[in-house]
């Protein structure tokens, strides 16, 4: 009895704390505003997802995953997005720990695994086209293009900020403001490799057997 | 039991439990992640490819170890965890996870159904139309 009131006291205490200590400091808001952000990406993305399964059958006599998709190309696409999710990882903290030359170097191999990402897909993308299997074909393709590009987009959108970053590292110095900047950076990064892990599941790996 | 007076911004380390004392080494955390990820990347592939398996729970274990896989992001590259300073990032989390759940499940369903009910010759409602 008496225990069970000490853990129902401390419980309340930590949660008084948190609530009367006035406004979260700046670095908390803008960290949440920005997951709350991704996460509305996210339920984005599962609409173009939705949209795709429903139209995976839908290939109106063109070509269908088996004869598009190549799993070695997804596995390399694969290993690096996931490799420059781990060195954005040591990014953040070489950030955290203020190490000026670990920040940049861990960004270029960053920077360089997520265009080699791009290149890939590009590449892909225009291999398909030239064999007749472009987004006008059929609505499966456009449903395709739409989602897997979409993804693509981000990912390059993810490689500007970065080099915008790194300059801003470079001329303003890790001031409060790149801090949480540099945060959301991380955070957008982590979750574009969410959203591949479910791009490679549903789209490549479920889609090279009928 | 606190020191800290606030919830946590998600992305940083939580000071509770396991994590705050592998915090030390945070390089840790994220190469334990990266081992996760590629284990359970590597099993996806295996598992698309084998013919050990029954084919039609093939696609139910590919969501299955998807569902893992970003678990295993969240934890160790996005720091979300249940800690009592990360309750609202992890509400958020829920509620996210909640619509997307409704959107893609939502479509799958109503769409089959219609693709069903909208069938040439399927039975007893299609020759009540024709009346």
């Amino acid at each position: 009895m008496n225990v069970a009131v000490a853990v129902y006291d401390v419980k309340q205490d930590a949660f008084a704390r948190a609530s009367e200590a006035g406004p979260a400091p700046k670095r908390v808001v803008v960290g949440f505003g920005f997951w709350v952000f991704l996460l509305s990406d996210i339920v984005m993305f599962s609409a173009l997802f939705a949209a795709y399964a429903v139209l995976v059958r839908a290939t109106a006599g063109g070509p269908a995953g088996p004869q598009l998709f190549n799993q070695v190309t997804v596995a390399i696409e694969t290993a690096c997005l996931l490799a420059s999710s781990y060195t954005c990882g040591m990014m953040s903290l070489a950030v955290s720990a203020r190490r000026r030359l670990d920040t940049y170097l861990f960004a270029l191999i960053t920077f360089v695994l997520g265009a080699a990402f791009v290149y890939l897909e590009v590449r892909e993308f225009a291999d398909m086209i030239a064999r007749g299997a472009a987004p006008q074909r059929s609505a499966f393709l456009s449903a395709y293009f739409t989602l897997v590009g979409c993804h693509g987009l981000h990912v390059a959108a993810g490689l500007i900020w970065l080099a915008v970053m790194m300059a801003q590292v470079a001329i303003k110095g890790f001031r409060p403001a790149v801090d949480r900047r540099l945060l959301c950076f991380a955070l957008f990064w982590h979750a574009l490799d969410i959203i591949w892990v479910w791009l490679f599941t549903a789209v490549y790996l479920m889609g090279v057997h009928p | 039991m606190t020191d800290a007076p606030y919830d946590l911004a998600p992305g940083d380390v939580s000071i509770f439990g396991k994590a705050a004392r592998m915090a030390a080494s945070g390089v840790g955390i994220y190469t334990i992640g990266l081992v996760l990820a590629v284990i359970l990347t590597a099993t996806s592939f295996w598992v698309a490819n084998t013919s050990l398996l029954w084919a039609l729970g093939v696609p139910m274990g590919l969501v299955v170890l998807a569902i893992a896989q970003m678990g295993v992001h969240l934890v160790f590259f996005l720091h979300i965890t249940t800690a009592p300073d990360n309750t609202n990032n992890v509400l958020a989390l829920a509620f996210g996870v909640f619509i997307v759940f409704l959107v893609v499940v939502g479509s799958l369903w109503i769409m089959t159904d219609l693709n069903h009910a909208l069938m040439p010759s399927s039975g007893p409602m299609n020759s009540h139309m024709q009346h």
